[in-house]
């Protein structure tokens, strides 16, 4: 990746997190999880995926299903920054007149499958990746899952029956960042050692600094990795990365805040002092 | 025909079709050799049979899920509600062994509530054929259909020449007035049993088929209400979210006065044994219902 593409890429990963940050105005956002992931979304769909606004619904076109469904924002900042929508739609989150609440739906365009119950895309996924190859098509499916969701069995029972009809094609990315709603996951359900999980169900395992598009770029451009064997890539990352007051909170994970802390949030996300935010952290469970 | 035989025609004419299973090959023998990459067995896994399919469906199949009653409406429940349910796919769900035809099995394998958790579903449709040939002649019209399906499968052997199947539409096999049996599912052999029974001693009984419990031929079920002095609901299900509710849902809404009585699983489960000895247990007979239904008469004409 040459300096101009990564500056790029750093250009729009700005962006995506400034928009995230604006939608925690009013009603608020799982904003946490969202600037978590932000990097991976902006990598996995402006260098990784062969998908665009004009071939969003060709056969062949790879998928990118995301079953952490609260990190929504950042996939409607994402899909809206490389013209699957318009920019302007982002101002309607939470609105009555559009579709852009907590959880992704298929109305919005990039969208591929609702979810917000976790657990359940990988199997949807596998669905899509089994009938790709059957169908003769080179897509890839994408399944990106939080860490605090591999809690839910499903996504485990959908990874042994993965390995056994030897899905290639498949791609399970999960967004490290250590923290499940309100707890950290090594204090709850200890997950590590993750990777020995992945590969022990027959999976090839890579990790990587998920905020890092050299390491990304590295990483992904042997994914997926092997040819009869799902994929999984543990891309470590930071709740709230990039907005040093919301980072790596356990109470920062669905936040609402006023117009006022929206602007002082903004200007630490581009390098200023950090916000002095009253409103109070939110535990929701 | 057998159900495989049926599907496998249906398969090799519309490759769109793919057949799904989570261990349970029972009903489709002979399938997995013909459909080579078109069968899928997933192994004991239920949530993953429905992920899949969906997955499956988001490109243009139509996947036929098989797996045990119980497990596929209760295990995989959320999947189905929220991934096959949401989006509207064209899934069509088929469970195995569904109310008494658990027979020995206990109450782990006890379906009987399965009608009432898939008709709550928006969007999901519920099929309870009578017995095999029922449902082979409802099978391709329901593979055809756009909506997700719940299939009550059941491979007793029929007890009628059964008339064609029109999606919707009940099928009325006797035109009696003085009770009005209306059926779903597998009780269906016993009810027509009781009716035989009852037009013997001089009852003549509407015997009703339903086929489809959502959509159910609301017409049908007005029209014996006014032609017949007594309705009763047969099903091997709970009184809760079956036939009998749906039942009891038209009238209200319609706002007919019509006395109404069920033969189904009251509020337990039921005794693990083989299938003659459950409907001796449950008084699920073919003359347990003509004696209950001469009973219910009489008790309605009683007051």
């Amino acid at each position: 990746m040459t300096p101009a593409e990564q500056d790029g890429l750093r250009d729009l990963a700005l962006r995506v997190r400034e928009h995230v940050v604006r939608m925690t105005v009013g009603g608020g956002c799982f904003v946490g999880a969202s600037l978590s992931c932000a990097d991976l979304l902006v990598f996995l769909y402006a260098r990784y995926l062969r998908i665009s606004p004009a071939h969003r619904t060709a056969p062949g076109r790879d998928y990118l299903l995301l079953s952490k469904g609260h990190d929504v924002p950042a996939l409607y900042a994402t899909c809206a920054e490389l013209g699957f929508f318009d920019v302007a739609r982002l101002g309607n989150h939470l609105g009555a007149q559009d579709d852009l609440y907590w959880h992704p739906n298929r109305r919005i365009p990039g969208v591929e499958f609702h979810s917000g119950s976790l657990g359940h895309l990988l199997a949807v996924g596998l669905g899509l990746a089994y009938d790709a190859r059957l169908a003769g098509d080179p897509s890839r499916v994408v399944v990106v899952v939080g860490d605090g969701e591999l809690d839910e069995g499903s996504v485990w029972e959908a990874l042994l029956v993965a390995r056994a009809q030897r899905l290639g094609n498949l791609l399970l990315v999960v967004d490290r960042n250590g923290i499940q709603a309100n707890l950290r996951t090594e204090e709850l359900t200890p997950l590590e050692p993750l990777a020995e999980k992945f590969a022990a169900f027959g999976c090839a395992v890579r990790g990587v600094d998920g905020h890092d598009f050299t390491a990304l770029d590295v990483v992904f451009r042997d994914a997926p990795f092997a040819p009869d064997a799902p994929s999984v890539v543990i891309a470590r990352t930071l709740r709230g990365k990039g907005v040093p007051s919301l980072e790596d909170r356990a109470d920062r994970w669905f936040c609402a805040f006023t117009p006022d802390e929206v602007e002082e949030l903004v200007r630490e996300l581009h390098g200023r002092a950090p916000a002095g935010l009253t409103s109070a952290p939110l535990v929701v469970r | 025909m057998d159900y495989a035989t049926a599907l496998g025609k249906l398969a090799a004419a519309n490759d769109r079709i793919v057949v799904l299973t989570a261990e349970n090959r029972v009903p489709i023998r002979g399938l997995p050799e013909r459909l080579g990459d078109r069968f899928v067995d997933v192994g004991i896994a239920e949530q993953t049979l429905v992920g899949m399919s969906t997955g499956l469906a988001l490109r243009g199949r139509i996947p036929v899920a098989h797996a045990l009653a119980a497990f596929l409406t209760m295990r995989a429940f959320e999947f189905i509600r929220t991934d096959v349910g949401v989006a509207g796919l064209p899934v069509k769900l088929v469970g195995s062994v569904p109310g008494i035809l658990s027979t020995a099995n206990g109450p782990t394998h006890q379906a009987l509530e399965d009608v009432a958790l898939m008709r709550g579903i928006p969007g999901l449709k519920v099929f309870c054929p009578a017995d095999v040939e029922d449902l082979v002649l409802g099978l391709g019209a329901i593979l055809a259909d756009p909506a997700p399906w719940y299939i009550r499968y059941v491979d007793r052997p029929p007890a009628i020449r059964h008339s064609t199947f029109d999606l919707g539409r009940a099928e009325t096999v006797r035109r009696g007035t003085d009770v009005g049996l209306l059926v779903a599912g597998a009780l269906f052999t016993e009810a027509h049993d009781a009716a035989v029974r009852l037009a013997s001693h001089g009852v003549s009984v509407r015997l009703v088929n339903l086929r489809t419990i959502k959509p159910i031929d609301e017409e049908c079920i007005v029209t014996t209400a006014e032609t017949t002095r007594l309705l009763v609901t047969v099903e091997d299900h709970f009184r809760t979210g079956g036939l009998y509710s749906a039942v009891a849902e038209i009238l209200a809404r319609r706002r007919l006065r019509a006395p109404l009585s069920a033969i189904c699983l009251e509020d337990r489960w039921f005794r693990p044994a083989l299938l003659d000895q459950v409907l001796e247990n449950e008084r699920l007979g073919g003359s347990h219902i003509a004696s209950r239904v001469t009973a219910a008469l009489e008790s309605k004409d009683a007051h």
